[in-house]
């Protein structure tokens, strides 16, 4: 069998911590090969090195043979590799044509050929089924088109090779069947893709073969026909890997939050959130169920204090928080795992130690009289990212932005339960996690739910939501249109709400 | 390599090639480099009084440097800083020609209001960004202008239509007798310690207290300092304000130290832009703006000794600090060396 891609004893430090030790992954042509390792195991040092963002200290690359030295990505790009980020890399002000021809636009003596551009970008589209509008701008489409742009753009410049860095941890359900069924067609077109994915499910359903790392060793290649998530899971961590959360009956006591017929308008002053009542009490976890886009980003920051309510009123123990500045609510107990972490949940240029105080800081004993007492913060860091399995590089001194992905996540989790807050809001916890610390992570949620805390969990999956909550509230269109106890709904009856319809039209 | 060597050794390899430039250039346009260099250093260190007025001039060049390197630490650009020195300037000598007080009053108040004016100056610009989103680049640009003309306007006021303010009383100055004696009558003054002792206070600020803490967040996310409780506009506002104390501060320097006074002025100082090529060579730390003030405020004053003492024009300096710049703003290329000097030493 020739293998288009071969990675042979693959070694890459940063400054003395070995990130990739001794790792060999081969790709076939045509095929679909999944890389699965837990967080921080080295799978997007892997996929750089590839792409020529990161030189390795030992090992070598060949493509179809012979052997490459890819020492930028244009050199990546001229072999036919071509990567689709976890954090895309487009011009928010800039349409899709012109994001996709970016670098590699075509001329007549010095004049971009937009038109022919625009052109052979519908054609593509066209081919592969990447449904896309040329002339809108990337700020006004969803997550879900701008993935579609990214692959566009790797297309564009003849690319034979994808890489797909987490492409369905940001994506909607809908979306990521979109995104299997686009796979799937790239394949049929003759493209290879390393595909790296948390979710065991798409994993078995779209790979061919899965290549496993761990702490930066690799495991092994195994034939997806041949192994099954719990044989998968094992490999990844080293140990058996519960897959149901276990859970005791709820039992609610007093209100915690209390949301009543709020309205609240997005960025462009529509109203997103129209007269939405909630309640969660002590000692349950209400989760809220819909499709992205229908009022829960401004429910959540409107409860934060993040944006303006424009009616309503909204109270947590009882007191009113009603547009009250963020850190009186935080001061209120509440604790937020936003949605964004780049854009809300880290200083990516602090260390991860500056970062586990980012709303105590002022407070003791972390400070004392405007001093700041960081031998205090290395404490509390320490406990955290020993407490939470933070797997750094360096320690609390390891900048943010050094952290792998699903590492970010566990430390922002970490930062918020430890303060115990009152109402813990939890938005798409797990986005980005292996199923090691998603299983953790849900049992530290039901941890505080048992210690008489609220929480309100926000998730697109309707696995976790189902899994996890104690009552499920169904958004849509800026209400809560239904309630629902978990153990007495399904899938389906779940979705039909979400999309709108109505109980009884569920039902028949 | 570790990445500290490398942050040290891009500065001091860039010296090394901006006086090589500076030789070549020298030597192409028929001057003798060594003699020319010789000038140089017989200028910047030849005696007492030379060292004294090197001193003197590396005094403003810290306090601009400082009023960059803090804006920029915390997210914000200013350009402003001229425009600040000159309003700082202008306060201290108004205060120091005005009361008359206790020297152990005056001069501290003189300097309180250098710092407050050059402050005020920076507000502005940071009140405008926090408020309406105006780009403070543009703004403080705008304010050298302003700062300038109405400050030569200032002047002409308050001599009755002449040029230059009243000199300063005595208690208000720098200046000492110790100093000029022990510096053969150079310019030299008190100015330095208050320059270290405010590369102290920056450091202390954005090192030690929550403030800084505060202040950097914003610079770095403002959304998650926003999700963190913390006022971003004040913080902005702030920041900006801080950045400019610095900056009439070394206003200070000139009218309480080295002038005694102001004259009107037909074109800007210059040393607060070239406050923001110290920042650059100290890469925003109190430390290394010490430093790159240093180099500057030295090639400065040693470059005047150039024509008489070998016929070397002095703005062969201005290329070989040009140079310098260049090679620490494009740093990059010089990292880029170092790796590769650093593996071939590994292959071996
Ligand atoms: N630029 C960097 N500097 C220092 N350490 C780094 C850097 N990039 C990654 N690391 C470290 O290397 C390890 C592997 O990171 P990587 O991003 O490859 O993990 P990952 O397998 O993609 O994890 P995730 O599933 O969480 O995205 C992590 O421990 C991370 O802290
Ligand atoms: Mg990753």
């Amino acid at each position: 069998m020739e293998y288009v891609i071969e990675m042979l004893g693959i070694r890459k430090e940063f400054g003395g911590f070995v990130a990739n030790d001794n790792i060999t992954l081969q790709l076939e042509k045509g095929e679909i090969h999944a890389l699965l390792g837990e967080n921080g195991a080295g799978k997007s040092t892997l996929m750089n090195v590839l792409f020529g963002l990161y030189q390795p200290e030992q090992g070598e690359i060949r493509v179809k043979g012979k052997k490459v030295n890819i020492t930028n990505p244009n050199i990546a790009n001229n072999l036919g590799i071509g990567m689709v980020h976890q954090h895309f890399m487009l011009v928010e002000n800039f349409t899709v044509t012109e994001n996709i021809i970016l670098g590699a636009e075509p001329t007549t003596m010095g004049y971009i050929k937009k038109k022919k551009a625009a052109e052979e970008i519908a054609a593509l589209s066209k081919k592969y089924g990447l449904d896309v509008d040329p002339h809108a701008k990337i700020e006004d489409i969803t997550v879900g088109m701008q993935q579609r742009v990214e692959i566009l753009k790797t297309l564009y410049r003849g690319a034979e090779i994808l890489i797909f860095d987490e492409p369905t941890a940001s994506l909607t359900p809908q979306e990521i069947t979109e995104l299997i069924q686009i796979m799937k067609r790239l394949i049929a077109e003759g493209k290879s893709i390393i595909l790296i994915t948390h979710k065991l499910k798409e994993i078995m359903e779209v790979s061919d073969r899965v290549t496993v790392i761990r702490k930066g060793k690799g495991i092994g290649t195994v034939v997806t026909a041949e192994t099954s998530p719990p044989q998968l899971a094992e490999l990844m961590v080293g140990r058996q890997v519960e897959f149901t959360t276990v859970k005791t009956e709820a039992t609610p006591g007093d209100v915690i939050l209390q949301v009543q017929n709020i309205v609240v308008e997005d960025y462009r002053k529509v109203d997103k959130v129209k007269g939405l009542d909630l309640q969660v009490r002590s000692g349950e976890i209400v989760g809220i169920a819909g499709i992205d886009g229908n009022g829960q980003s401004e429910l959540i920051e409107a409860i934060t204090g993040l944006r303006k309510v424009k009616a309503g009123s909204i109270s947590i123990n009882g007191k009113e928080i009603t547009n009250l500045k963020p850190r009186k609510i935080t001061e209120s107990s509440v604790g937020h795992i936003p949605q964004d972490r780049h854009k809300h949940g880290l200083v990516l240029d602090f260390s991860i130690g500056h970062n586990i105080v980012l709303q105590t800081y002022y407070q003791q004993p972390n400070s004392k009289n405007g001093i700041m007492n960081y031998k205090a913060v290395s404490k509390k860091a320490n406990q955290i990212i020993e407490e939470f399995d933070v797997r750094t590089g360096d320690g609390e001194h390891t900048p943010a932005r050094a952290l792998s992905g699903g590492n970010q996540q566990k430390a922002i989790i970490g930062r918020e339960i430890d303060r115990d807050p009152d109402l813990l809001i939890a938005a798409l916890p797990t986005r980005g996690l292996d199923v090691g610390a998603i299983e953790f992570i849900h049992s530290r949620l039901i941890e505080q739910r048992d210690k008489g805390k609220a929480v309100l969990l926000i998730s697109f999956e309707l696995d976790e939501v189902m899994n996890v909550s104690d009552r499920i509230a169904v958004i849509y269109d800026g209400k809560i249109v239904d309630e629902l106890d978990p153990k007495q709904t399904n899938e389906q009856e779940l979705g039909l709400l979400m999309a709108g319809h109505s109980k009884k039209g569920a039902q028949a | 390599m570790s990445n500290r060597v490398v942050n040290i050794l891009v500065p001091i390899i860039s010296i090394i090639l901006g006086l090589i430039v500076g030789a070549i250039i020298m030597y192409a346009s028929g001057y003798d480099p060594i003699a020319g260099y010789q000038a140089l250093w017989q200028g910047i260190f030849g005696d007492m009084y030379s060292i004294g007025n090197t001193l003197r001039q590396i005094t403003p060049y810290i306090l601009a440097g400082l009023a960059v390197a803090f804006a920029f630490r915390t997210g914000l650009f200013n350009i402003g800083v001229e425009g600040q020195l000159i309003v700082g300037w202008f306060a201290a000598v108004w205060v120091g020609y005005t009361f008359e007080l206790p020297a152990i009053i005056h001069l501290p108040l003189a300097l309180l209001a250098a710092a407050v004016a050059g402050g005020f100056w920076a507000f502005i610009a940071g009140f405008l960004k926090a408020k309406l989103q105006v780009h403070e680049v543009i703004v403080t640009i705008m304010l050298n202008y302003t700062a300038l003309y109405a400050v030569n306007g200032l002047i002409k006021y308050v001599s009755d239509g002449g040029y230059k303010t009243p000199t300063i009383h005595e208690t208000a100055s720098l200046r000492s007798d110790f100093l000029k004696d022990l510096t053969d009558f150079s310019t030299f003054h008190y100015g330095l310690i208050v320059a270290l002792l405010m590369a102290f206070v920056m450091w202390f600020l954005l090192e030690k207290t929550t403030r800084g803490y505060e202040l950097k967040a914003v610079g770095f996310n403002q959304h998650a300092a926003e999700y963190a409780g913390m006022s971003v506009k004040k913080n902005i506002i702030l920041a900006m304000t801080i950045s400019g104390m610095f900056a009439g501060l070394a206003g200070a320097m000139e009218g309480l130290g080295t002038f005694g006074k102001m004259s009107m002025m037909n074109a800007f100082t210059g040393v607060g832009f070239d406050g923001i090529a110290v920042a650059l060579l100290g890469a925003n730390t109190p430390l290394g703006v010490l430093f790159g003030a240093s180099l500057f405020g030295s090639l400065k004053y040693g470059a005047l000794n150039m024509p008489n003492a070998a016929g070397v024009p002095e703005e062969i300096v201005s290329i070989i600090i040009a140079v310098i710049v260049l090679f620490v703003a494009s740093g990059y290329v010089i990292r880029l060396g170092l790796q590769k000097l650093a593996k071939k030493k590994e292959a071996k």
